[in-house]
């Protein structure tokens, strides 16, 4: 008996590690999600040449928590004839997957939380596995928009899946390995942006297609379905698909950070130094593009967006990863 | 001591929720018991050391298979089923697979449920054995370097045999509608003001 209650203490005193670890990962996570809705209303702003929000706090600075705190407070609305408990629980699981997927990304030599040796296909199989919150979201709330919108959103993931698979497996080529560490050491020398720029390109854009957004972002399309599959969600299942979004949307650029822009490592001729900063620095850089790309571009219609994933780049993904192992052998890198 | 219990809790509820897809009333539901099937499944092949198959298992059937099972589904607008008949047809088949599956957890032993032999102390979590760190090659490492030395013919031929299928199934499905109007967007890309406009005196 004191055996077990030993153990059992052991393993609540692992639990409460494991759970303090997980929060230093989550909280800042939360905050740069809200930071970056305030970065892209300003950026927003200042390309239509207006303010932007500068009321609450310095400069508009406390103005994502003011929006936290307005969802917060608002009534809950579940539709009738929805499915409850789905419809409940789609958000959340959209949510968690969200942060769930952090747990491989190194910020820093042995900054990780888990180190798997697997790492690339982790992050492959959970962003598979988030689409059944928007599937599970558009079929329980029993409304034609949200359906359409769930099944449109839902299609252009899978699809824009498959590219993004063959571009990475170039990258996993090149640098021989599954997992982050390795693939950012061996960019020590070379960015993978300059070998495989072809490939970045098309990454970025599939990135931009896999988190939904301008000028993919038909899942939520205004115009047609009123907002997607996300149209009957109101205050705090609303914020947890937004919240989901956004960490998705930070997540495939310091994906891209990773692969393409050699991760914590920053070399120009005499400088050369690796730190967290210059991770958070590439990631920030990516962003920027992406509220660039929402601010410039129109929206794509659903049979340009299809040939673009099928027609374009799996073809040439497939071309670039036979010609790259092609290029490697020849020159007995491979073997 | 711990991960048994976890690897006999995930077990258990594999086959609890394998039930649930026979004996559910809504096929949706059914649908969605599968998918946390695979997932419990899953984690036992990640229990059993097995990473890289159970990060595949992850991606083809849940990321997959659930996916395409759960459009089909929800398209198709299934009607809410009756429990009343046909519960009893498949009993004596459902009893079988019953025992097969209680087999594999007596083999587990599920009877020393609560037996606790380990002398775990508070370092063993925090131990790094160095022995194994570097004389351990990963999973992913493992199957690649048997299929390369020694299955390679037979890994090209399921390849080839995969590619044959995926062919196949677009020879039966294509068909191309010659009625309708499309969109050629080479043509219109390379379009310009001197080939489509032209000026004319009258």
């Amino acid at each position: 008996m004191e055996k077990f209650l030993r153990n059992m203490f052991v393993f609540l005193v692992y639990v409460l590690y494991i759970f303090l670890k997980a929060l230093a990962l989550i909280i800042p996570l939360l905050v740069s999600v809200a930071f970056l809705t305030l970065l892209e209303r300003k950026l927003m702003a200042s390309i239509h040449q207006r303010k932007g929000p500068n009321v609450v706090g310095f400069f508009g600075i406390l103005q994502p928590f003011a929006d936290g705190l307005k969802l917060f407070i608002k009534e809950t609305i579940i539709p009738t004839n929805a499915n409850n408990l789905i419809f409940v629980l789609a958000p959340i699981l959209t949510f968690i997957l969200s942060l769930f997927i952090w747990c491989v990304i190194p910020f820093n030599d042995n900054s990780i939380f888990v180190d798997l040796e697997i790492g690339v296909l982790f992050t492959l199989a959970i962003s598979s596995l988030s689409i059944y919150g928007i599937i599970i979201s558009g079929w329980s709330s029993n409304s034609k928009w949200s359906f359409l919108g769930s099944l449109r959103s839902a299609g252009q993931m899978i699809s824009y899946e498959v590219s993004l698979g063959l571009i990475i497996l170039s990258v996993l080529i090149c640098s021989g390995s599954l997992n982050f560490n390795e693939i950012v050491e061996s960019q020590r020398n070379v960015w993978y942006i300059f070998p495989l720029f072809p490939l970045s390109v098309m990454f970025f854009i599939s990135g931009l297609a896999e988190t939904n957004r301008a000028p993919f972002d038909l899942p939520e399309a205004e115009a047609e379905l009123v907002s997607g599959y996300s149209t009957e969600y109101s205050a705090m299942g609303f914020a947890l698909f937004f919240l989901g979004e956004y960490g998705n949307m930070i997540f495939m650029s310091c994906l891209f950070s990773l692969y393409f822009l050699g991760g914590w490592n920053f070399s120009f001729y005499f400088f050369s130094n690796s730190s967290y900063f210059w991770l958070g620095f590439k990631t920030t850089f990516i962003l920027v593009l992406f509220v660039w790309i929402r601010a410039a571009f129109p929206r794509f219609r659903y049979d340009q967006l299809m040939r673009l994933g099928w027609k374009i780049f799996l073809p040439f993904s497939l071309s670039w990863f036979l010609f790259i192992v092609g290029f490697l052998i020849c020159f007995d890198y491979l073997i | 001591m711990v991960e048994l219990f976890i690897f006999k809790l995930f077990s258990i509820l594999s086959i609890i929720f394998s039930f649930c897809v026979v004996f559910l009333n809504n096929p949706v539901y059914s649908i969605f018991a599968l998918i946390v099937v695979f997932v419990f499944v899953i984690n036992l092949l990640i229990f059993l050391g097995a990473e890289f198959l159970a990060m595949l298992f992850l991606i083809v059937y849940v990321g997959a298979i659930g996916v395409l099972f759960l459009f089909v589904i929800m398209m198709l607008n299934v009607k809410i089923r009756n429990l009343n008949f046909s519960l009893y047809r498949y009993l004596l088949f459902s009893l079988f697979f019953i025992f097969l599956s209680f087999l594999i957890l007596i083999n587990l032993r599920i009877l020393n449920f609560f037996y606790i032999t380990c002398d775990n102390n508070f370092l063993n979590y925090f131990f790094i054995d160095f022995y194994f760190s570097f004389f351990y090659f990963s999973n992913a490492f493992n199957i690649g370097y048997i299929t390369f030395c020694y299955y390679s013919p037979l890994f090209l031929i399921s390849g080839i045999l995969l590619l044959v299928s995926m062919i196949g199934v677009l020879c039966l499905t294509l068909h191309r509608r010659n009625d309708i109007k499309r969109q050629f967007i080479y043509k219109q890309i390379q379009s310009s003001f001197s080939s489509h406009i032209k000026w004319k005196n009258f």
